[in-house]
């Protein structure tokens, strides 16, 4: 917790926007869309909600999170090092060779990143582990798992999504950045994942929904998450994809694509 | 005498698991519905707590298991054979072996001798698919006795782990004790002529192949190969430098498995004539397990032909260089 303002907050999320598109600007490739859609709930964790240390990375009683889209690492990197997990300078460095901000995130080679992913669907089950291994300790932290929507097409979210409300798993908080977009077109058209909140609430979920670019919201919904006393809690965020860069914003072509020169110069302007 | 020498290699894993933890609480385990036979289920009554029931989930079971390891937990998380390599494979790729998270994977009803069951349930691909995967042990113990030894084994290394045992009653081979070493080759025979190098149920029936050499005046090493990753290259040169010829022995398909990477040994290594016994390329059927062995040529008797077989390539190697 730290005692940073909304505001505050807000600019965060513009800044850590703005490393995404240049770090996937210089790296020449990655995934701007689900990276934008995500800031400001990374923001909202990380530099409001979650307990953590970034001058010690592996500290038993920190809160974790887990970027179950994988893809979005960039807004991930970008959080961590604003909070000094590792210096600026390697925010450049993503996806080069010998860098340790790989594609997708990997535990073993970034300093804050608590779990590696890429293939979808995986996120919440880790999750779980983490939060039954909080309770099997006695320890307060709290873990956090982010999903993309498209994700929840992997049937392994519902196995999780069974699992964690039966073992009332009260310190394990999902969030699903709901962007309504995935590599092929609109989530509706692809697979419709409608009714989404009554999913959860069916597989004995608390459920909040929020907009997901409202900080407010955000963190309201966030430390709400931490008095639901006898179930998980998902929050489900709904978002813009590619949020903050007018021509990135709801366009499939920007899901997996860098911009170029231009692109960049235009959209760094819209995030100033 | 061994108090395991009786059981099943699940048994004892189900036993030998509940003694380690009452000695170390960080040990979890994890099963998907399958606790009354993969034998987890005395862990579940001595340690009701650390016992996780991920009913018929197995993705979710292993991507849970690595979530505990991140926090320092050592969990074993059990299933079939085949459900635990075909049905998670991307779990155990992207959450235990790319992270190197400290996962123990103990599979049971591995092999054909699952039996009646059918080919649905006989896992004759899990070998080749966890040796795929880098930062995996894998271990096929050759009797109950063994099996105590290598999942102590498992819980002391750190690592992702992947341990293969079967159904049915195993003969004994490791009647005054074993000790197991990661990366290790077990001499369990000494022999000039050929060697046998065996996993699992084979290892029991190699011995039973010497045996019978023996009579006609062959003499024949045998190895039990258990740890088949990290593998004993130098126990493989060895045979290959001092016995001239290699015949592999596996309850599991030829591609991928024991025979592939012994292939891969020798090939890099002193060559020698090799044969393997294993599943050619093939499912089995339903029957008892000592039928399915039979027909699939899995007996003693088959190690026995394919040793007389290498030996005579040997043979016929030796003359054409001496006239060469």
């Amino acid at each position: 917790m730290t005692d940073y303002t909304i505001e505050d907050l807000k600019g965060i999320a513009r800044k850590l926007r703005r490393h995404v598109i240049t770090m996937i600007s210089t790296a020449g490739s990655g995934h701007p869309g689900g990276s934008l859609s995500a800031a400001d709930i990374v923001t909202a964790l990380y530099f409001h909600v979650m307990r953590h240390d970034p001058a010690n990375p592996h500290w038993p009683d920190r809160d974790r999170f887990i970027l179950s889209k994988g893809h979005a690492a960039p807004v991930l990197y970008a959080a961590l090092a604003e909070c000094g997990y590792f210096p600026m300078e390697w925010l450049t460095t993503l996806r080069k060779t010998g860098t340790c901000l790989q594609g997708h995130t990997d535990s073993r080679l970034t300093p804050g990143v608590d779990m590696s992913a890429g293939s979808l669907g995986q996120g919440l089950s880790v999750g779980i582990g983490m939060a039954l291994a909080a309770r099997l300790d006695n320890k307060d932290y709290r873990t956090y798992v982010l999903m993309g929507d498209g994700e929840c097409q992997e049937g392994q979210i519902w196995e999780a999504a069974m699992f964690a409300p039966n073992n009332k798993l009260n310190n394990l908080t999902a969030i699903v950045d709901y962007n309504g977009l995935q590599l092929d077109g609109f989530t509706r058209q692809i697979m419709d994942l409608e009714p989404f909140v009554e999913k959860w609430r069916s597989f004995k979920w608390e459920v909040l929904q929020v907009d997901g670019h409202d900080m407010k919201q955000l963190v309201e919904a966030l430390q709400k998450a931490a008095q639901v006393k006898d179930k998980p809690i998902v929050i489900v965020a709904k978002t813009i994809k590619g949020k903050g860069v007018s021509f990135m914003e709801n366009n499939v072509d920007w899901h997996g694509k860098a911009p170029d020169k231009s692109q960049t110069e235009i959209a760094l302007r819209e995030l100033a | 005498m061994n108090d395991y020498a009786e059981l099943t290699t699940r048994e004892a894993f189900g036993k030998a698991l509940t003694e380690l933890g009452g000695q170390d609480g960080h040990i979890v385990v994890l099963d998907a519905d399958l606790s009354r036979s993969t034998m987890t289920k005395y862990f579940a009554q001595a340690f009701p707590e650390r016992f996780i029931q991920c009913g018929l989930a197995e993705q979710n079971m292993i991507s849970i298991a690595a979530g505990l390891a991140t926090c320092g937990k050592i969990p074993f998380a059990s299933t079939f054979a085949v459900f635990a390599s075909s049905r998670c494979f991307d779990q155990v790729r992207m959450c235990v072996a790319q992270p190197r998270t400290n996962v123990k994977v103990v599979s049971t009803h591995g092999g054909i001798t699952v039996g009646e069951d059918g080919s649905s349930h006989q896992a004759i691909e899990d070998i080749s698919l966890y040796c795929s995967l880098p930062n995996f042990s894998v271990v096929v113990p050759a009797d109950s006795i063994e099996t105590v030894e290598v999942i102590k084994a498992a819980a002391a290394t750190e690592g992702p782990f992947y341990v293969r045992l079967g159904r049915s009653k195993t003969p004994v081979v490791y009647r005054s004790g074993c000790n197991f070493k990661l990366g290790k080759a077990d001499v369990l025979r000494e022999g000039r002529d050929a060697t046998v190098i065996a996993i699992g149920i084979m290892v029991y029936k190699a011995m039973e192949a010497a045996d019978s050499l023996e009579k006609s005046g062959i003499s024949c090493r045998v190895l039990n190969m258990s740890s088949i990753k990290p593998i004993d290259r130098q126990a493989i040169d060895a045979a290959a430098v001092e016995t001239g010829a290699i015949v592999t022995a596996e309850e599991h398909l030829l591609h991928g498995g024991l025979g592939s990477i012994v292939a891969q040994a020798l090939a890099a290594g002193t060559q020698a004539p090799l044969a393997s016994i294993g599943i050619k390329d093939t499912y089995c059927k339903s029957g008892k397990p000592e039928e399915l062995l039979e027909a699939n040529g899995l007996t003693a008797g088959d190690i026995v032909d394919a040793i007389k077989g290498v030996m005579a390539r040997k043979r016929r190697q030796y003359n054409s260089n001496r006239t060469g």
